[in-house]
């Protein structure tokens, strides 16, 4: 189901985004990525970096212009698909508020497995195995044992949280992360820890990340960088 | 399975809204139910107020107005049959057994019925329940009596404490029957049915308290003492009505026209059941009243697992969110939430009926004697098809907060703003 290995594994096309009751259009210029690279999209609060990401994930279906991700188009899919296509190659860390806590971090952690026997087989296919490559991440992404399997998820502080999600969107290797200011809770020191790991465990996969932040500081991580201006018309490359 | 586990889970999460939402539930099955219980019984008590019996025999009236006033001391026969035609009866080679009942006295407020020990053995009420004693034992001196348990009840009377009849059923000048005073030789148990309210001699009793009366008033110069009396002949010259056994339940009908055409006097013979029907269809409006609140009940138990549930959205907007982006579609969504409120009201149900079973098994006895009311545990059959309106009302109920769901979670996207 997925094009030739030549394809990128994100292009977007002269897309174009109104919210309902809202006259602002969002407009995004044409934006292409390889498999495996890393792109910054930075843009002060309300430049519409959220709704870009709700975008690439196919949860939000554009006014106009098509996202294709790994050759793919979102809008040639039923809803259905783009469900199952977003379980099997995609990873989303929001900005906070990622676990469900009626479940152990280790349970959030291959929730994002749930829901793709394709991501299952790749963490391991056994409930043990994928077991053990949620424990494995959760300890790359600098959570150690004694933590996750001792505390509640709702006694995690926030950057244990984040590391929980970030193993969460890893698990199985998606072909892309989309990460929606993962790091905006935390404090300098930690972020940039966190960040390292995380773009660390990336690599090991081969995961393309498209990372959104209003903190430009976080740009030198990338290979690329786009900036959403204030007035959410137009977006310029940096 | 993967869903069913997230929604336990997440319900084990929230327990004390859950125990609020699963206790409106099972307080609304229990309410429902318990009406239907009630009602059902309440039916089939009346209609088996005798069971066991296959006539009942009296003076020609109606049915209903044999019924009231032979079993239920309602109204006063207005004929009595001889006790020739009485013993006519008896020799029919169909009938099995009969048990005499006179009626026409009371005590303070209580009808007395006169009849044999065969009342004993043969009156029997509910599923085949016998009558039987609390304490002592039937009448077997001439003035014994034995008494209902409603009349021990209110009349503190026990077994060895002697009462007096009065003459008639009531009004303020009653006759008294002070000269031959009884005494209680046994106390039934509680029955739920007119016997509990009514005090038990034997024909002879009756004949003996009247040997000097006629036409209801005490004949001057003919008093006879109490032990005269007991010298007299004291053969009936009457009674009100008579209980018949039948050998096989076959000639029921036959006996039943052979008595209507009695050519000696004017007889009824009705089959009880039949016309304990016609007597439930007079009353039977209450019923629907029943029903009408406990659907109102239901109704409002919904409604409250409705306001939980919506109110619970709210918080679990993010969580949504969150199952959406590692790939649950709305649809999966939508059918989370009805599952979750068809788990409570599952799980409301099991209350319901667990608390119905335990508050009728404590208050079984209570029941019985205060509303003469036999509920036990078993369902009635009636309660699938309610048990089942309340699961689909439930899973009904949660397609509001799923479809909800379904629509914020395609409007919020993957963002929830609060
Ligand atoms: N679910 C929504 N419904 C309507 N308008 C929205 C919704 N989400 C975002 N918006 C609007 O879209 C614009 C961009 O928001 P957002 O993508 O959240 O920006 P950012 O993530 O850069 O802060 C804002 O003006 C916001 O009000
Ligand atoms: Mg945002």
């Amino acid at each position: 189901m997925i094009g030739p290995a030549s394809s990128p594994l994100v292009s977007t096309r002269s897309l174009r985004h109104t919210w309902p009751g809202s006259s602002a259009a969002l407009v995004l210029g044409d934006l292409e990525l390889a498999p495996g690279e890393r792109l910054f999209l930075g843009g002060p609060s309300g430049s519409g970096k959220s709704t870009v990401l709700g975008l690439l994930s196919g949860v939000l279906a554009p006014t106009d212009g098509d996202v294709r991700i790994l050759g793919m188009s979102f809008a040639s899919m039923a809803a259905r698909a783009r469900d199952r296509f977003r379980a099997n190659h995609l990873g989303y860390i929001f900005q906070q508020f990622n676990l469900l806590p009626f479940l152990t971090p280790v349970e959030n952690v291959l929730l994002g497995c749930a829901w793709s026997a394709e991501r299952s087989r790749r963490a391991g296919a056994t409930r043990s195995l994928m077991t053990s490559e949620a424990t494995r991440l959760l300890g790359a992404l600098g959570l150690g044992q004694r933590t996750w399997s001792h505390a509640r998820t709702g006694e995690l502080s926030v950057g244990q949280q984040q590391r929980v999600a970030a193993a969460r969107a890893l698990i199985g290797g998606p072909e892309l992360l989309l990460a929606d200011e993962p790091t905006s809770a935390l404090d300098a020191a930690s972020r940039d820890a966190f960040l390292t790991l995380l773009l660390d465990e990336c690599a090991r996969h081969g995961t393309g990340v498209v990372f959104v932040s209003h903190d430009l500081a976080l740009a030198r991580h990338f290979d690329r960088g786009v900036t959403l201006d204030g007035d959410p018309r137009d977006s310029r490359e940096s | 399975m993967r869903l069913f586990s997230l929604t336990l889970k997440s319900l084990r999460q929230r327990k004390a809204g859950v125990a609020l939402t699963v206790f409106t539930i099972a307080l609304s099955v229990f309410l429902l139910l318990g009406v239907e219980r009630v009602r059902i019984e309440a039916r089939q008590g009346f209609a088996s107020t005798v069971s066991g019996t296959d006539l009942l025999v009296g003076a020609r009236s109606g049915p209903v107005t044999l019924l009231l006033y032979s079993i239920f001391h309602i109204g006063e026969a207005t004929n009595n049959i001889t006790w020739k035609s009485y013993q006519d009866i008896r020799a029919m080679p169909e009938v099995a057994w009969t048990v005499p009942l006179s009626l026409g006295d009371s005590h303070r407020g209580f009808r007395v019925t006169g009849t044999s020990t065969a009342f004993f053995d043969h009156y029997h009420y509910g599923r085949g329940n016998a009558l039987a004693f609390a304490s002592g034992k039937p009448f077997s001196d001439l003035y014994d009596a034995v008494i209902g348990s409603e009349v021990a009840r209110q009349l503190h009377y026990k077994v060895g404490d002697s009462l007096v009849l009065s003459h008639g059923l009531g009004g303020p000048h009653l006759a008294s029957h002070a000269d031959k005073p009884f005494r209680v030789s046994g106390v039934m148990s509680p029955t739920g049915t007119p016997v509990d309210a009514t005090i038990a001699v034997s024909l002879e009793a009756i004949e003996a308290i009247h040997v000097d009366w006629h036409s209801g008033i005490r004949l001057p110069g003919m008093e006879a003492s109490a032990e005269q009396a007991r010298h007299m002949d004291l053969t009936p010259k009457a009674i009100t009505a008579t209980l018949v056994g039948l050998r096989s339940r076959l000639s029921a009908f036959a006996v039943q026209r052979a008595i209507n055409e009695y050519p000696e006097e004017p007889l009824l013979a009705v089959l009880p059941g039949v016309a304990l029907g016609e007597l439930w269809h007079l009353v039977g409006t209450a019923e629907n009243a029943l029903r009408v609140v406990s659907g109102m009940v239901l109704l409002v138990g919904m409604s409250g697992m409705l306001t939980a549930l919506l109110g619970m959205l709210g918080e679990r907007r993010r969580e949504m969110a969150v199952l959406r982006a590692v790939g649950a579609s709305t649809r999966t969504v939508f059918a989370l939430l009805v599952m979750e409120s068809t788990l409570l009201t599952i799980g409301g149900m099991l209350a319901g009926v667990a608390l119905l079973d335990a508050a009728t098994a404590l208050a079984h006895d209570y029941l019985i004697s205060t509303a003469g009311l036999v509920i036990d545990g078993t369902p009635a059959p009636g309660e699938w098809p309610l048990l089942l309106l309340v699961l689909a009302l439930g899973s009904l109920a949660g397609c509001i907060p799923g479809w909800v769901a379904y629509r914020r979670s395609l409007a919020d996207g993957l963002q929830v703003r609060l």
